[in-house]
C-alpha cells in the first residue's frame, strides 16, 4: 500500500498517525513483516547528534550610529567572516579564539549566543563616505541581533570512517585520541538511527525537507559539500563509507544548547555537536525495507590515521553492532571502541521529534527538489595554471 | 602512621611480587593493592595504598624509584561532570580497566570508580571537557 505525504499529514491532523523511532521500527518489522508495517506505520523518526565541523551561523548586528561597514569582525576574540554586507557576518564553528586558542572557538560563540550570554563584538573598517566609522567595540546578545540563523554546509554524513593508530605514539585527531599500537578504534555515526542511512537513496529527504535542527524547526537547504551519492552500496542501500550529505538551515534564536554543543578535540581543534532529526514518511514497502536497517547491517571501514596522507591504509570492515559492543577484533586482538556521536542524545531527538508530530506542531513535507544522485567528489591537486 | 595512595607504572619485565615483599619486610610498610592492570605490550600499572611510618614510606618510595618504577601521587580522583557529558562514548575506548563504559540499555556513560586505576588516559579525550582529574 502506497501513501502520499498529504495522506500521512491528514492522519497526523486527525491524531491517527502511527509514529515510531528508527530503533522501534526494527522490532516492529521483525514482528509484523514488511507488508503490514507499510500499512500500519506512517512515520519513522531518525536522528543523529555528533560533532559536525562544517557548521556556522549568519548574524546581522544592525547599524551603529555613525554606521560602520565591518571589514574585520571578532566575537569574543574569535574572527568572524564579514566580507559580505556592512553588518552581516558568518561565524564558523571551527574558528579559534585569538586569545584562548583551542579552548574557545566559533562553536563556543554560537553556544554562548543561544544561552543568551553577552558576547563582545569588535570590528574594524577602512571607512567610507556612507560608513564613516572605522572601529567599534560593544556587547551583543542574541536577542538584539536582527537575524541569527544556523547554516551548516555539510551535516548528517551518510556513514563515516572508523579510525585507529598503528604508530608508536598517541595521536590527537578529529576522530579523537588514538592510542599507539592500535590501542583503540573510534567511530562517529548514529548507525541504525542515522537519517541518511534510513533513506539511503534520499527518496524522501530533499531540498526543503522540514527537520528537527538543534531543538528548533529547520530545513534541508541543499545537498551538503562533498555529497557523494555514487559510493558503492550494499544490497540494503547503505554505503560503507562517507556518501550523501545535507546542508541545513534554521533559526538560531529558537535552538537549545542541549542539542547544539561546542566541543574541543584536544590538540586538534574546535567543533560543534549538532542534533538533527528527520522524519521519514513510510510511503511504500521499499521504504520499510530501508527503515528496518539495523546496526549489524551497516558497515564501515577502519583506517589508519597515523598515515598522514589522503589515502590511508584500511584494516578492514566492521559493522556498527560490533563497534557498539565496546570492542572489535583487529589483527587477532580485541581492541576497545569509542564513539564520537551520542546514540543516547540521538534517540532522545528521535523521540522529541515524534512528540512534536503527535502534538500536531510538526508536519511532513514533500521535497521541493531531489538531492543530486549523480555527483562525485573531486580532490585538490597542486597544479600550475597550464596543467589545468 | 601515614597513608599514601600511589600509582606505580612499571615495565613489563619487573615482577611485582618481590617488590611488594620487600616493602613489607625491609620497610615495614603495609600495603593494599587497590587495582592492578598489566596489559601485554603496554606497561603495567597498579594503584597501591601504603600505610606505615612517614619516613619509612619515603624510603620505600625511593627504593621503588631505584627499581625503575614510575610513581604518581594518586590522592587524586577522576570526576565526570554529568551535566556536561553528552554520553558520546569516546572515553570508554581509552579505559583499559573498563571503569568507563556505555550501558547497553540506557546508552548512558557509567563510571565505576572502584575499577579506575587513575592512569589518566581518559583525561584529555573528552570533547566537552566533562572529565577532570582532581587532586
Ligand atoms: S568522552 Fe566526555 S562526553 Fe563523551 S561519554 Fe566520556 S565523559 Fe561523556
Ligand atoms: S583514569 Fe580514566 S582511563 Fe584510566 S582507569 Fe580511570 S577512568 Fe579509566
Amino acid at each position: 500500500m502506497n501513501k502520499t505525504i498529504e495522506e500521512i499529514n491528514g492522519k497526523i491532523r486527525n491524531g491517527e498517525a502511527v509514529i515510531l523511532n528508527a530503533e522501534e521500527i526494527i522490532g516492529y518489522v521483525a514482528e509484523h513483516g514488511i507488508k503490514k508495517t507499510a500499512k500500519n506505520v506512517d512515520v519513522v523518526t531518525t536522528a543523529t547528534f555528533g560533532p559536525m565541523c562544517s557548521s556556522g551561523a549568519f548574524l546581522n548586528f544592525g547599524h551603529s550610529d555613525p554606521p560602520i561597514r565591518m571589514t574585520k569582525t571578532w566575537l569574543n576574540d574569535v574572527p568572524a567572516y564579514s566580507g559580505i554586507a556592512a553588518v552581516d557576518a558568518y561565524i564558523g564553528a571551527t574558528e579559534l579564539s585569538e586569545s584562548e586558542g583551542m579552548a574557545y572557538g566559533g562553536a563556543h560563540v554560537i553556544q554562548d549566543l543561544i544561552d543568551k550570554k553577552p558576547v563582545k563584538l569588535r570590528a574594524t573598517s577602512y571607512g567610507t563616505d556612507c560608513y564613516p566609522r572605522r572601529e567599534i567595540e560593544t556587547f551583543i546578545t542574541i536577542e538584539n541581533l536582527n537575524q541569527a540563523y544556523l547554516f551548516n554546509p555539510r551535516n548528517a554524513y551518510q556513514n563515516y570512517a572508523a579510525a585507529t593508530n598503528s604508530s608508536k605514539k598517541t595521536i590527537y585527531t578529529y576522530m579523537g585520541k588514538l592510542m599507539p599500537n592500535m590501542g583503540n578504534v573510534t567511530y562517529s555515526s548514529a548507525g541504525q538511527l542515522s537519517p541518511l542511512l534510513n533513506d539511503p537513496y534520499c527518496r524522501t529527504i530533499g531540498i526543503g525537507t522540514r527537520i528537527f535542527l538543534a531543538g528548533a524547526e529547520g530545513y534541508v537547504a541543499w545537498h551538503g559539500t562533498q555529497h557523494n551519492p555514487q559510493r558503492q552500496r550494499l544490497a540494503n542501500g547503505t554505503p560503507s563509507g562517507p556518501a550523501a550529505t545535507i546542508a541545513v538551515i534554521g533559526d538560531l534564536k529558537k535552538m537549545s544548547t542541549k542539542y547544539l554543543r561546542a566541543a574541543t578535540f584536544y590538540n586538534y581543534g574546535v567543533s560543534l555537536y549538532v542534533g538533527i532529526g528527520i522524519p521519514i514518511p513510510v510511503i511504500d514497502e521499499e521504504m520499510v525495507e530501508f527503515l528496518s536497517v539495523k546496526d549489524e547491517d551497516i558497515y564501515t571501514e577502519i583506517f589508519d590515521y597515523s598515515v598522514q596522507r589522503r589515502n590511508k591504509p584500511s584494516y578492514g570492515k566492521v559493522n556498527y553492532g560490533q563497534l557498539r559492543s565496546g570492542n572489535v577484533e583487529l589483527r587477532g586482538e580485541k581492541v576497545l571502541t569509542g564513539c564520537l556521536s551520542s546514540y543516547k542524545t540521538a534517540l532522545e531527538i528521535a523521540d522529541v521529534l515524534k512528540s512534536w508530530i503527535i502534538k500536531k506542531s510538526f508536519y511532513l513535507t514533500n521535497p521541493v527538489c531531489q538531492l543530486p544522485s549523480e555527483q562525485k567528489v573531486n580532490v585538490l591537486n597542486v597544479l600550475s595554471e597550464d596543467e589545468l | 602512621m601515614a597513608t599514601k595512595r600511589l600509582v606505580l607504572t612499571f615495565p613489563e619485565k619487573i615482577v611485582t611480587k618481590p617488590i611488594t615483599y620487600r616493602l613489607v619486610k625491609d620497610f615495614d610498610i603495609q600495603f593494599n593493592i587497590l587495582r592492578a592492570e598489566i596489559t601485554a605490550d603496554i606497561e603495567g600499572k597498579i594503584l597501591l595504598e601504603l600505610k606505615g611510618d612517614k619516613d619509612k614510606i619515603e624510603a620505600g618510595i625511593n627504593y621503588l624509584l631505584s627499581e625503575g618504577i614510575t610513581i604518581q601521587d594518586a590522592s587524586k580522583d577522576i570526576i565526570i561532570d554529568k551535566e556536561k557529558c553528552v554520553n558520546c562514548g569516546l572515553c570508554p575506548s581509552l579505559c583499559i580497566t573498563k571503569a568507563l563504559i556505555i550501558n547497553r540499555q540506557s546508552y548512558e556513560l557509567v563510571f565505576e570508580k572502584n575499577k579506575c586505576i587513575l592512569c589518566g588516559f581518559c583525561e584529555n579525550c573528552c570533547p566537552v571537557n566533562a572529565i577532570k582529574l582532581k587532586i
